[in-house]
């Protein structure tokens, strides 16, 4: 372990042996999500009716679609992060702890990528 | 082995070693509102768009089953996870750049937070619901 730079003497340190790197990346998407989620939460507020016309039209914009695509990458990604942080917390057996670790990245990339071509889905269908 | 306190050392006997404070319950509810939205309202995330892309009828049996009276109680429980998440997160970015760790700011953080999370959620709903 070096303890020459500061980066050398935090890297692999911590319980989780990951060092500042979970704890950085859960701030950089917790950032990302109160923009996205609070984008979402404010359009869906703003929205005139909740019929498919309305709401598919709406998720078609450009704009629209890029913030959903990256809200899914965001969510997901922080929602692995803390669901990674309960594991470790709560789940002692090593054998256990490695299959939840290893379920919970399978199903947060798979639902992530679920979500990508929904919304490709969506925005590639055409004017409604 | 000598019986050593571990980790956290929550009893002392029958007795909890501590009082509760709102710092506390503010930490508990950062968690429970955040993996509780991972674990459901991801999925429901992922049900709405996909219903979304696969055309009328499956957006239909999506609304209509957010339309039930179980459904709206997960949306209005997913809108509160959220505001009280978001709000508590804040409070975690103040904590983060090394502010409000004084015994009366850290209380009042810790009030606020839970509380702006119910009104939010409060004002989202009073717009959707009398449009």
């Amino acid at each position: 372990m070096g303890n020459g730079t500061e980066l050398g003497r935090v890297r692999g340190l911590g319980s989780a042996h990951h060092g500042a790197h979970h704890w950085l990346l859960q701030r950089f998407t917790a950032v990302g999500n109160l923009v996205l989620v609070l984008f979402l939460v404010v359009s869906l507020a703003l929205l005139p009716g909740y019929d498919f016309v309305s709401v598919r039209g709406w998720a078609q914009g450009a704009l629209v679609a890029t913030a959903l695509a990256l809200l899914i990458v965001s969510t997901f990604w922080h929602a692995r992060l803390g669901l990674q942080v309960m594991v470790e917390d709560y789940v002692h057996t090593p054998g256990n702890r490695f299959a939840m670790i290893l379920l919970l990245n399978l199903a947060a990339v798979g639902g992530a990528i679920f979500g990508l071509v929904s919304v490709a889905r969506i925005a590639f269908s055409g004017a409604a | 082995m000598a019986e050593r306190p571990i980790a956290p050392h929550l009893f002392d006997g029958p007795r909890l070693h501590w009082r509760w404070g709102p710092h506390m319950f503010v930490s508990i509810l950062h968690r429970v509102t955040g993996d509780g939205m991972a674990l459901v309202g991801l999925g429901v995330l992922l049900w709405w768009l996909g219903s979304l892309a696969g055309g009328e009828e499956s957006y239909r049996s999506f609304r209509d089953a957010m339309a039930s009276p179980l459904g709206l109680i997960v949306l209005v429980g997913l809108s509160w996870a959220f505001f009280s998440h978001m709000s508590s997160g804040i409070r975690h970015f103040v904590l983060d750049l090394g502010a409000g760790y004084e015994l009366a700011t850290n209380k009042i953080f810790s009030v606020v937070a839970p509380v702006a999370g119910i009104l939010l959620t409060i004002a989202f709903w009073a717009i959707v619901l009398t449009k």
